[in-house]
């Protein structure tokens, strides 16, 4: 077997053995199931059954973009805990060295722990993602539109933030490299708040910074695309709903999302290449 | 030249303002066991690392069975203990060998074949089954050396193979690396053991600051010289007269610079006074003479002990006294 997929089967071998896997998905059907209850008692509520059809479609809506941006924050925190000692962990404890002494390519290594927790995460992020619409389209009958396209974002984050953690993890400590993910990923939090209001305030200098931000980590952008691709138009013209947005990132977000996925795993590749073990 | 396992050339590591290897030039032939003999901070385990490919040199040149360190299909024969040996803890020692001999482009067959042979031969067979992080450290040494020899090297490095084990577990690593030796590889064991390193190696490098300081052939220094303790019944002139041409050197254990001496109570001194035990410096060679010259000027032999130089004594004399306290 090439050794891309022997690292790879590694990688998903120790996540089931360290009972992740299992975790992940009890408490990922557990949050399925307490998303499944609340939208059915929100749906069986006399409000609920008083209100416009209008309403009722923004409330569905409303739900179900809650769901599935719980979704994005638990991929975006496991993807950062699951791949944050991927790398750093093997080097410092020198599980590397008998690894590396194999007849190895050094760029399979890291090749191959990329495929292992992007397809897990990827995956995991999918089931949850799916659960969620399924659940409304079974409950309330509602689907939002071009969720697909949405889900595809979402796993998109996920991808972004495994090429950058290994790549951090090639040079910096477990602990080192957590803080600079979720620091990374605060700073490009505040940054698309900062560009959302500074649209509706009409400051594009405030703006500028936010776009910035969603450069250095562009997972907050995609997050937005895909909240404004899920929302009917309507919502998303009149701004009443808390995923309507005053700045809507274009398509080009997304293929510099691909271009900084590709780039850091290149660079993951090229520095454990170097690097003394 | 293909008769080396490994020849460096002025092999250099400096990390930053410290040199960790300053010049390793080193020739270990085919076949050998090697010993790599420093004090704690020489440079051993960079050096180590360098044939392994493992850290990239500053200056300098090696090859490893013919290829420079690192080369990829060159790896496929070569094993490797590390000193600091840990492992992915969450596999069975059957799985933990298995990812290995696939990485070590073992077949399934071969995979087969081999893993319980190396179980067997590491004392782990009872435990094939078992999670790693079920191991004392001494078992997981054990599956360490297991993994290092899965796939029939040419060429191992044992980076301190003993350091965790008991005295039976060393005197199985002693018995693992004649028998790696008898199928023809080479070994290059880097270990502070010396008495291990003694009975077990062809050769030693003394390494002290990142450079080799001396290598020394040990089958040759057991022929080349030795003391000799004898004791008789009595010392005649002629006795000493034919002894002084059979050794280099000799003296009565009375005049020995660390004061041990003979009471002329316990029967160790002839009649005459003089001492009747006698260190001689002399080869392997010239044993029997000496024995048969003793008898033949008609003295009675008590004690007749040739004592090597220990590697100890070696490694002191070379390396120096000093404690760098690392």
């Amino acid at each position: 077997m090439n050794a891309v997929w022997i690292l790879a089967w590694l990688t998903f071998q120790e996540a089931r053995r360290r009972s992740m896997v299992l975790v992940a998905l009890a408490l990922g059907l557990l949050f399925l199931l307490i998303f499944g209850v609340g939208l059915t008692l929100i749906t069986q509520s006399r409000a609920t059954q008083n209100a416009s059809p209008a309403n009722i479609l923004a409330g569905y809506n409303l739900l179900t973009l809650a769901g599935l941006y719980v979704v994005h924050f638990l991929a975006i925190m496991l993807a950062i805990v699951a791949t944050v000692d991927a790398v750093s962990g093997e080097i410092g404890s020198h599980t590397v060295q008998t690894l590396v002494t194999r007849p190895v390519a050094r760029w399979r290594i890291i090749v191959g722990k990329w495929i292992g927790y992007a397809a897990m995460l990827a995956l995991y992020t999918s089931l949850l993602s799916v659960g969620i619409l399924l659940e409304s389209r079974l409950i309330v009958g509602y689907s939002p539109p071009n969720a697909l396209m949405g889900v595809a974002l979402i796993v998109l984050q996920v991808l972004v933030l495994v090429s950058l953690s290994l790549f951090c993890g090639v040079y910096f400590s477990t602990l080192t490299n957590g803080v600079i993910l979720f620091m990374l990923y605060g700073l490009a939090f505040i940054g698309s708040w900062v560009e959302q209001i500074g649209t509706l305030l009409d400051s594009p200098a405030a703006a500028q910074v936010g776009i910035v931000s969603s450069l250095v980590l562009p997972v907050e952008a995609l997050w937005r695309l895909a909240a404004y691709l899920m929302q009917p138009p309507l919502l998303n013209t009149i701004n009443i709903s808390p995923f309507s947005l005053g700045a809507v990132p274009s398509g080009a977000m997304v293929v510099y999302s691909g271009f900084f996925v590709i780039t850091f795993l290149g660079l993951a590749v090229w520095a454990f290449a170097g690097r003394d073990l | 030249m293909a008769n080396l396992a490994i020849e460096t050339n002025k092999l250099r590591k400096e990390y930053g303002a410290k040199v960790a290897v300053a010049d390793l030039t080193l020739a270990v032939p085919r076949g050998e066991i090697f010993g790599f003999l420093g004090p704690n901070g020489a440079g051993k385990s960079t050096c180590v690392k360098m044939l392994l490919g493992l850290v990239h040199p500053t200056a300098g040149s090696a090859l490893v069975l013919g290829h420079p360190p690192g080369h990829i299909p060159t790896l496929a024969h070569i094993g490797f203990l590390p000193e600091h040996f840990r492992f992915h803890e969450w596999l069975t020692a059957s799985e933990f060998l298995s990812l290995h001999g696939r990485l070590a482009r073992m077949d399934t067959a071969s995979c087969r074949t081999h893993i319980p042979e190396v179980l067997e031969m590491v004392g782990l067979t009872e435990h094939a089954n078992r999670q790693l992080s079920g191991f004392s450290k001494g078992m997981l040494q054990r599956i360490g050396i297991a993994q290092a020899l899965l796939h029939t090297p040419d060429l191992v490095f044992f980076d301190e193979p003993t350091s965790a084990l008991d005295p039976f577990g060393r005197r199985l690593v002693r018995t693992i690396l004649q028998q790696v030796k008898a199928q023809g590889a080479t070994v290059f064991l880097n270990s502070h053991l010396l008495s291990e390193v003694e009975v077990t190696c062809d050769r030693v490098a003394f390494i002290k600051d990142g450079t080799v300081l001396h290598t020394l052939g040990l089958h040759e220094l057991s022929q080349t010289q030795l003391h000799l303790v004898v004791r008789v019944d009595q010392v005649t002139p002629i006795l000493l007269e034919r002894l002084a041409t059979l050794s280099s050197e000799w003296r009565f254990l009375e005049n020995r610079e660390d004061g041990t001496s003979m009471t002329e109570t316990d029967g160790s001194h002839d009649e005459v006074g003089w001492p009747t035990r006698i260190e001689l410096v002399t080869s392997e060679a010239q044993l029997p003479d000496i024995a048969h010259e003793i008898v033949a000027v008609g003295a009675r032999l008590y004690e007749f002990t040739p004592q090597r130089p220990s590697l100890e004594q070696l490694f002191l004399d070379i390396v120096g006294r000093e404690d760098s306290g690392q």
